[in-house]
């Protein structure tokens, strides 16, 4: 997203604006009115070759085919557990789509309320029904650590540009960290090395679309982690 | 109702010196509150209306899901301080009308085909009431619903407009609400210019109804501006306070 906001202006539009009078081709979030190509949602307008689309600023996250996303287990029945990706519509995880072999009824066994897990969306029909996998490479149940819930439209800046955002926050914190595309982050780290990474990235998620931003964090973290482990050593004496 | 009341005097000012013409003052701010998808505050002289959005969500009770589209449900609700007398807490029969025909005027700019089964939870809470608040609770819930990212067609807006004194006037007031001879609430889509509420309580002549008619669709067009307005200063504020807190670090 940084690159874009580099290319031109960013312009906030609003459901209903006009984005262009039809010369354009009509993109994603926005649809035609007598000709003229109008705004769907509230959104960042954006331009590309010969197409208007309008970037969502906020919303509900809508899983789409091969996401990987993060949710916590909110019911388990016998062949299903029911998680919670923060979507509009119910997520099940079906028994035959984990890794383990579970006996009719011992869902609770494997799996339990409150548990994270990081699963894969398989596919969302076209009446949105979700379906969901844990049977994949990187797929599994997430023990310990804690969790982060931001907008799903800020994920892309959590990462940066190839991965650069998210791999500073670990090397400095020395965390482990898994991001949801749903927007739900899985922090694993050290006391105050963790509070660090948790506080840097509700930075991003605060601050919307400008420059500098991963320079910004770092010197937060630099900042913050040192002056911490200073009172950690007095708290130790 | 009362000769003696001068609602609408010789100059053709009204008892808050307003011009025929003339709204109340206006303020929208959109996104003020934390835990919901969506929020919206306005305020519309006296009346302070406060307005939440939750969804899409999981269709509860179930059997108000719609296969083929997303519902809007909408709650207008008065707080008991919210007039003179305390107005007794809960559902009355004004306020079920009031949600639904809310809900009605917004489902015509949501896209619900988008979230089949889905549910658009709008709640409206009266804070200060000063007649006209159905106008301003649904220009709030608009607002709310666009600030919580929800797709939709375009942001209503709504205003009323009435008779006074034998004068057709634009937003009533409480006095001109209670003395007066009609009250026209209404809302349109302000790119289609379609009307999406169209009430009317009182009596007036066809020429009077087409002036109000008239008056109102002027006043929800600057309503319209000012919903925009609130919106993108949202984002803009956003910006804004990320400079100040660089500041502090």
């Amino acid at each position: 997203m940084s690159d874009i906001s580099k290319r031109s202006p960013r312009e906030v539009v609003v459901p209903g604006d006009v984005l262009d009078d039809g010369n354009m081709r009509a993109g994603e979030n926005t649809y035609l009115l007598n000709g003229e190509i109008r705004a769907g949602i509230l959104g960042v307008k954006r331009v590309r070759q010969n197409t208007v689309s309008v970037i969502p600023l906020g919303g509900r996250y809508m899983p789409e085919t091969k996401d990987t996303v993060i949710g916590v287990i909110e019911d388990v029945g016998s062949s299903i557990w029911m998680v919670d990706i923060g979507a509009p519509y119910p997520a099940p995880l079906h028994v035959s789509e984990v890794p383990w072999k579970v006996a009719f009824g011992d869902t609770s066994k494997y799996l339990s309320v409150g548990d994270v897990v990081m699963l894969k969306i398989l596919m969302v029909d076209e009446s949105n029904k979700i379906s969901m996998t844990m049977k994949d490479a990187g797929l599994r149940k997430l023990e310990g650590g804690r969790i982060v819930k931001i907008s799903h439209t800020k994920v892309s800046r959590v990462i940066g540009k190839s991965g650069s955002m998210i791999q500073m926050i670990k090397n400095i914190t020395d965390c482990r960290i898994f991001i949801g595309q749903n927007g739900t982050i899985w922090i694993d780290g050290e006391g105050v090395n963790a509070d660090a990474a948790v506080e840097a990235i509700k930075m991003i998620d605060e601050e919307t679309v400008k420059a500098n931003l991963t320079e910004r964090v770092k010197e937060f973290l630099e900042n913050t982690i040192p002056q911490v482990e200073d009172d950690k050593e007095e708290g130790d004496e | 109702m009362s000769k003696e009341m001068v609602l609408v005097d010789d100059k053709g000012k009204r008892i808050d010196g307003r011009t025929s013409e003339e709204s109340r003052e206006i303020k929208i701010e959109a996104g003020v509150l934390k835990n919901a998808d969506g929020s919206a505050y306005v305020e519309i002289g006296k009346n302070k209306v406060l307005a939440a959005v939750y969804g899409p969500r999981e269709c509860h009770p179930r059997h108000l899901q719609n296969p083929t589209k997303a519902i809007v449900q909408c709650k207008y609700n008065m707080q008991a301080y919210s007039v003179d007398d305390r107005k007794r807490p809960g559902t009355d029969r004004r306020s079920i009308e009031i949600s639904k025909i809310v809900s009605e005027a917004l489902e015509n700019v949501v896209l619900t085909g988008l979230y089949p089964r889905a549910s658009i939870d709008v709640y409206i809470e009266i804070l200060q009431a000063n007649a006209g608040t159905r106008c301003a609770g649904l220009t709030a819930a608009s607002v709310a619903l666009a600030d919580a990212g929800i797709p939709m067609k375009d942001i209503v807006a709504s205003m009323a407009a009435g008779k006074a004194d034998g004068h057709v006037l634009l937003d009533l007031n409480k006095e001109e609400d209670n003395f007066g001879e009609a009250d026209v609430p209404m809302a349109i889509v302000p790119s289609t210019g379609e009307i999406v509420l169209l009430q009317m309580d009182g009596n007036m002549t066809r020429e009077e109804f087409d002036r109000a008619i008239e008056l109102g669709v002027g006043g929800c067009k600057k309503i319209y501006e000012l919903q925009k307005d609130a919106l993108k200063r949202r984002y803009s504020a956003e910006e804004a306070e990320e400079e100040d807190d660089s500041d502090e670090q």
